[in-house]
């Protein structure tokens, strides 16, 4: 089955062009853009895993691997779209235009975080496995429903596959045509279970086969092919053609969060070659060597740049008025019901204005 | 309660229920209706008979058999400025769809403050008495009481459930309307035509009494209202309360039944065990204590599944039960 579905590439790991017929998209111009929204959300990645080892955020879940399969999926989209991200996909949410100082206050534990800027239609990360699925279908079918051309990404891991909710929604959207992508990212482990023990079968992209839609496996490392792939499922679902299941190969080369040890189920080593062999960013940098176009003043700026800008949404974040106790109670219904206005009075009184 | 209808027609409960959607799909294109069956075939109940047929195949869906998905779907749906009526044929069928509204459809609105919403409704037939396969009988309606962030509301009778189900559509939160359906068809009541609401969270004071509060709702209204009358013969005055809203529940009409009163008798088919007897009598002891002439008696569904229905009659509240009950607080 895995020869049904090989992995598509526009780039291989040593910078090279692989894809004939996409070999005009590589521009200078795209590597680069690519590049440095890589390298600005690889930076966000470091920096909260320091925030959380110093105790200035919470558990944190790191994405560095993944880098290529956030960015080029998030570059592909449209401003309307909607966007399902999981807690691992901040990368993605970060490069569609979510607020900085909200993704890191949802790692300090604010509600605040779930909120998007205004006019950005991206949910707030799916914790519970797979369940973002059917949402997704539900509303790309509202985007149908409405006229629009408007489309949704959905992004999930390896593990979400083997969820109820992953088959309801594929179902679900393939038989109503709802306009949505589903992108797995198949980092090949749901926290310490690899994909071998996860399931039987050779790829995730083939379970399209069963719903009747387009499955495609890629380079999920190949920021092109991601890229590439994400805008002709974007095409289908915009043209009326329904659901696309696309499965990136990556790696994550951290743990699960930051509250997960990854050497207790498996050989960190294996994440040390990853990185020498099939990072995103080394492989764009190989393209730029191949073109004789490096040029390592440019990447030192590009990287103080986003230093920068994560430092500020960082000062942003811890600058952030203190939790406001009220916030528990207002926002459970439009209006409080008698039982939590209750409670918060109680409360209030009892705390005295102290929060 | 809002009413500008005129003229009224004679319906069952059931009948009531298409009634309300078909008024709120004929009102808003934001109203659409999933679920299984609901379509060609109008439901297993026939609640949404001739729906599909007036209103089209997009707006009156039938869905693939999957509650996790519909549901969860649903929640995409109106997030996504749609108002989404979800049938789930039996209650005892919504478990799997359990994580969607608990993790999801009940709390969307306070994850992101406000910013995105869940204005659905999930109608579920629930209750035993009907002669009904295993687990088409489930009354497990504290699930949902218990869950932040629903309504749920029940109604006993044609006006109420119409008018309950447009209150329930037009609301900006998820609620899980529960309908009795030992109730379906038993009686007939004159519902208006057109649009009113019953106002979630309002019970309704179905008799007046002197002696003894009695609360029930959806299928055991009957119940409680008959033992009622039973016990009037026996010159016990009960004061007969239909608390229509499980969550919220009606604190005023209680509270001011029950400190008149003195006494009170719950009566519900759900397992005692968490029920919703236990909140009312939590409310009465935090706000009706010294009042109390007798400690409150419940009347319930026992901690055992539903049984088979050839058992049915005896895991039922019946009027006999709810008398005893009534005497006892009585003779304290």
């Amino acid at each position: 089955m895995d020869k049904d579905f090989p992995i598509f590439q526009v780039m291989d790991q040593n910078g090279n062009i692989v894809s004939e017929e996409y070999k005009d998209l590589v521009t200078e111009e795209r590597v680069k853009k690519f590049y440095a929204e890589m390298v600005r959300i690889r930076t966000l990645d470091r920096k909260s895993v320091s925030l959380q080892r110093q105790g200035r955020i919470g558990t944190y879940a790191p994405f560095e691997g993944q880098e290529a399969s956030q960015v080029g999926t998030a570059v592909a989209l449209e401003s309307d779209d909607w966007m399902f991200p999981t807690y691992r996909d901040h990368g993605a949410a970060m490069v569609f235009g979510h607020s900085l100082r909200n993704i890191l206050l949802f790692w300090n534990g604010r509600n605040e975080g779930c909120v998007p800027p205004d006019g950005k239609k991206i949910f707030p990360p799916a914790i519970p496995i797979a369940t973002q699925i059917p949402h997704a279908a539900g509303a790309a079918f509202a985007e149908k429903q409405k006229g629009t051309k408007n489309a949704a990404i959905c992004y999930f891991g390896d593990g979400a596959t083997s969820e109820g909710d992953f088959h309801e929604g594929l179902n679900f959207a393939s038989v109503f045509k709802s306009p949505v992508v589903y992108f797995c990212q198949n980092n090949q482990y749901a926290i310490s279970v690899p994909i071998s023990k996860q399931m039987n079968s050779a790829t995730i992209a083939q379970k399209a086969l069963a719903y009747d839609i387009p499955g495609v496996r890629i380079d999920g490392n190949d920021v092109f092919a991601v890229f590439v792939e994400t805008e002709k499922a974007l095409d289908r679902a915009r043209n009326g053609q329904g659901p696309t299941l696309i499965e990136a190969m990556t790696w994550r080369y951290g743990s699960h969060t930051t509250a997960d040890d990854a050497s207790k189920y498996r050989d960190q080593g294996e994440s040390v070659m990853k990185r020498l062999e099939t990072d995103p960013l080394l492989r764009l940098e190989r393209w730029m060597k191949n073109e004789g176009i490096f040029d390592e003043a440019w990447v030192k700026e590009i990287e103080e740049q986003a230093a920068t800008e994560i430092d500020a949404a960082v000062q942003e974040m811890e600058s952030f008025p203190a939790a406001d106790p009220a916030v528990i109670f207002d926002y459970v219904f439009e209006k409080p019901t008698w039982t939590i206005e209750k409670q918060k009075r109680e409360y209030l009184e009892l705390i005295g204005g102290e929060a | 309660m809002m009413n500008t209808a005129l003229q009224t027609k004679t319906l069952t409960l059931v009948q009531a229920i298409t009634d309300g959607l078909d008024t709120m799909l004929g009102e808003s294109k934001e109203v659409i209706l999933l679920g299984e069956d609901i379509g060609k075939n109008g439901g297993v109940f026939r609640a949404t008979d001739g729906l599909q047929e007036k209103y089209g195949e997009d707006r009156v869906i039938d869905t693939p058999l999957s509650e996790a998905g519909f549901v969860g779907a649903a929640i995409g749906m109106a997030v996504n400025g749609f108002r989404p009526v979800v049938e789930i044929q039996f209650l005892g069928f919504i478990y799997p769809a359990y994580e969607q509204i608990m993790t999801h459809a009940s709390r969307l609105r306070m994850r992101t403050m406000g910013h995105f919403t869940v204005p659905m409704v999930i109608r579920a037939p629930y209750g035993a008495g009907v002669r009904a396969p295993e687990i088409h009988c489930d009354s497990t309606e504290s699930l949902f009481t218990h869950m932040p962030g629903m309504k749920v509301v029940c109604p006993s009778n044609a006006y109420d459930a119409k008018g309950l189900m447009i209150a329930a559509i037009e609301d900006p939160d998820p609620v899980l309307f529960l309908e009795p359906m030992r109730s379906y068809r038993s009686s007939r009541d004159e519902v208006p035509e057109g649009k009113y609401t019953v106002e979630i969270g309002k019970g309704k004071k179905l008799t007046e009494g002197e002696d003894v509060t009695v609360i029930a709702w959806g299928a055991m209204v009957p119940v409680a209202m008959k033992a009622a009358q039973d016990m009037k013969e026996k010159g016990v005055e009960c004061e007969v309360l239909d608390l229509r809203t499980l969550y919220p529940i009606d604190k005023d009409l209680v509270i001011e039944s029950v400190q008149k009163t003195g006494r009170t008798v719950i009566v519900h088919e759900a397992h005692a065990t968490g029920g919703t007897g236990s909140d009312l009598i939590s409310l009465i002891n935090d706000e009706a204590f010294l009042y109390q002439k007798a400690p409150a008696a419940r009347v319930t569904g026992y901690d055992t599944p539903v049984p088979y229905f050839g058992f049915e009659d005896h895991y039922l509240p019946t009027p006999r039960r709810v008398a005893a009950a009534i005497e006892k607080v009585m003779k304290f």
